[in-house]
């Protein structure tokens, strides 16, 4: 079967992000960008399929700037097959809802019997894209997957949930969406990033695909969160459960 | 404006402190109708909640756990009388809420932590290192709310109850089994107080020494996420981004370094304390009272003089 895995350019995530001034979004510019790293984990998790026979193709698809081609680069050097790089503007953060009808349309294409996503994206933290996905698709969820096992033409799933876990099977074709603890991805050697830039990369646009991407929230401003007021060292237990005795905290 | 509340259910009973704290905000957008998928005394629990006017359960054993395909479908089938509809944003919420906004057209507005107005709302991106104030376009709005920065409503109510049915099992997925983690201690993101391990703890027999100062304060226990990914701690006790995000009055972190994914979860705690033999930590840059000592000497000393 076929895989397709969406997979996110975003500032790295040890990149401490440095909101602008005049409240337009955050400073992007000159700031090391890389993989959404649950990205990574779902670019992992299909690989794995197919190393156990159960997929034959893994195909990656991004959706961003020209320079998201590193992104689908990285993914082809991990393992995947071939990439599909949907262009857009550079500066634009195209909401989940028209990434999943772009999506929506690949998967026309492609006919993928599983498509595993990341379960968010460390930028916008909407986790929200795989969901509705499965929504357009009329497919199954499984989401926040720490365990995927595919067999009888299902996917049975262990869900990463608030009281613990919850294992689910859902028919194929399906959404997955990946969690921490799913695996640990794998680093590209050398060599196979070499032998990735060879692997074959189609180059489209959102407007092949006739979706509107026009946003549906308008950011009005984005802000520096509240600063806490610098704390206090103390010297040793005793002054710190005084300290904590004078705030009535215990 | 009316407002559909999807409310909270674990295990058959209604989880209240999320949907007090959804309700809170739900009720600043207008009049509250709470939806409960679960059996008739989870509902009568939700009849309670002040600010709450109407309650229709769902008792189906297709909306018993949770599955997204069918809590969908029922959420949709009802949304035409609602401007709003909202969830506290737990694994429940953020499981069914988006594919509810793409059956609808709409986009889903996630983690909100302030209401600015009907169609205007504050919620943290980039791991909570930045606040974006978004309007929404849509004709529904469809939100999950932070319940960590939402007070929880009262329990005075009486709101009318009415069962609602839907079109029950779609049949693409199926409940196979939970494995819920069991746990005398308060709800990690309803505590007071919550003492927290992480890599310094060094082993799952040392977090002994965490839980013996949670239980000592009547607190919850957390864990980083190298806690967690070593095997100290079960995961479903994650504090940060991608885990629990939690506000209470006291947090102690005990060898957390303080990476910008787990301050995430626990920055807008009201008093944040750091026990880090790492006086360099960025832990300490957040933390109202900081102790530089080895937490193995520090904690047991901590607990004995509280």
């Amino acid at each position: 079967m076929k895989v397709l895995v969406p997979v996110k350019r975003v500032i790295d995530y040890n990149v401490k992000v440095k909101v602008k001034a005049d409240g337009t979004g955050v400073d992007l510019a000159n700031v090391k960008m890389s993989m959404n790293p649950f990205d990574e984990i779902s670019v992992e998790a299909a690989i794995r399929l197919k190393e156990a026979g159960v997929a034959s193709e893994v195909v990656i698809v991004s959706i961003g700037e020209k320079k998201s081609v590193d992104t689908i680069r990285n993914a082809l050097a991990m393992g995947a097959d071939r990439g599909i790089l949907i262009e857009e503007d550079q500066g634009v953060d195209i909401e989940p809802l028209a990434v999943a009808k772009i999506l929506a349309k690949v998967v026309e294409e492609e006919a993928p019997e599983l498509v595993i996503l990341g379960k968010q994206a460390i930028d916008n933290d909407m986790n929200a894209t795989g969901q509705m996905l499965a929504a357009l698709l009329g497919w199954g969820q499984a989401t926040f997957a720490s365990e995927i096992e595919i067999a009888d033409g299902k996917a049975v799933v262990t869900r990463e949930v608030d009281g613990g876990l919850q294992t689910i099977s859902t028919a194929l074709p399906a959404i997955v969406t990946t969690d921490l603890r799913l695996n640990e991805p794998r680093y590209a050697s050398l060599p196979n990033i070499m032998k990735a830039k060879k692997k074959p990369l189609d180059e489209k646009t959102a407007a092949d695909y006739g979706v509107d991407t026009s946003p549906r929230l308008t950011v009005v401003t984005t802000e520096e969160p509240a600063a806490r007021e610098a704390g206090i060292k103390v010297g040793s237990v005793d002054e710190l459960v005084a300290k904590l005795k004078e705030g009535g905290l215990v | 404006m009316a407002v559909l509340l999807l409310a909270e259910v674990a295990g058959g009973a209604l989880a209240v402190d999320a949907t007090a704290k959804a309700a809170t905000a739900g009720a600043k957008l207008g009049d509250v109708t709470v939806l409960v998928c679960g059996p008739a005394a989870a509902g009568d629990e939700a009849a309670k909640l002040d600010g709450v006017s109407k309650v229709l359960v769902a008792d189906d054993a297709a909306y018993a756990n949770g599955l997204a395909e069918n809590l969908a479908d029922l959420i949709v089938s009802l949304a035409g009388d609602y401007s709003h509809i909202i969830a506290p944003a737990t694994t429940t919420g953020k499981n069914v809420l988006p594919r509810v906004a793409a059956l609808l057209d709409v986009m889903v507005i996630s983690d909100v932590t302030e209401v600015v107005d009907a169609d205007t709302f504050k919620r943290p991106v980039y791991a909570g290192n930045a606040v974006q104030t978004v309007k929404s376009a849509d004709a529904t709005k469809v939100i999950s709310f932070r319940t960590s920065t939402f007070d929880a409503a009262g329990t005075s109510g009486s709101a009318s109850v009415e069962a609602v049915s839907g079109a029950g099992d779609k049949g693409l997925s199926a409940f196979v089994e939970d494995k819920v983690v069991e746990s005398d201690r308060p709800e990690l993101t309803s505590a007071k107080i919550i003492v927290s391990g992480g890599r310094g703890v060094g082993s799952e027999e040392s977090f002994g020494i965490i839980e013996a100062l949670a239980d000592k304060l009547g607190a919850a226990v957390g864990a980083s996420r190298a806690a967690v990914d070593s095997g100290y701690a079960p995961n479903d006790m994650q504090v940060g981004q991608t885990g629990k995000v939690v506000a209470p009055e006291l947090y102690i972190a005990c060898g957390i370094s303080g990476a910008i994914q787990h301050l995430a979860g626990m920055k807008d705690s009201k008093v944040i304390v750091a026990i880090n033999k790492d006086e360099e930590a960025p832990i300490f840059q957040v933390a109202d009272f900081g102790l530089v000592a080895d937490l193995f000497d520090a904690v047991p000393e901590l607990t004995e003089k509280l």
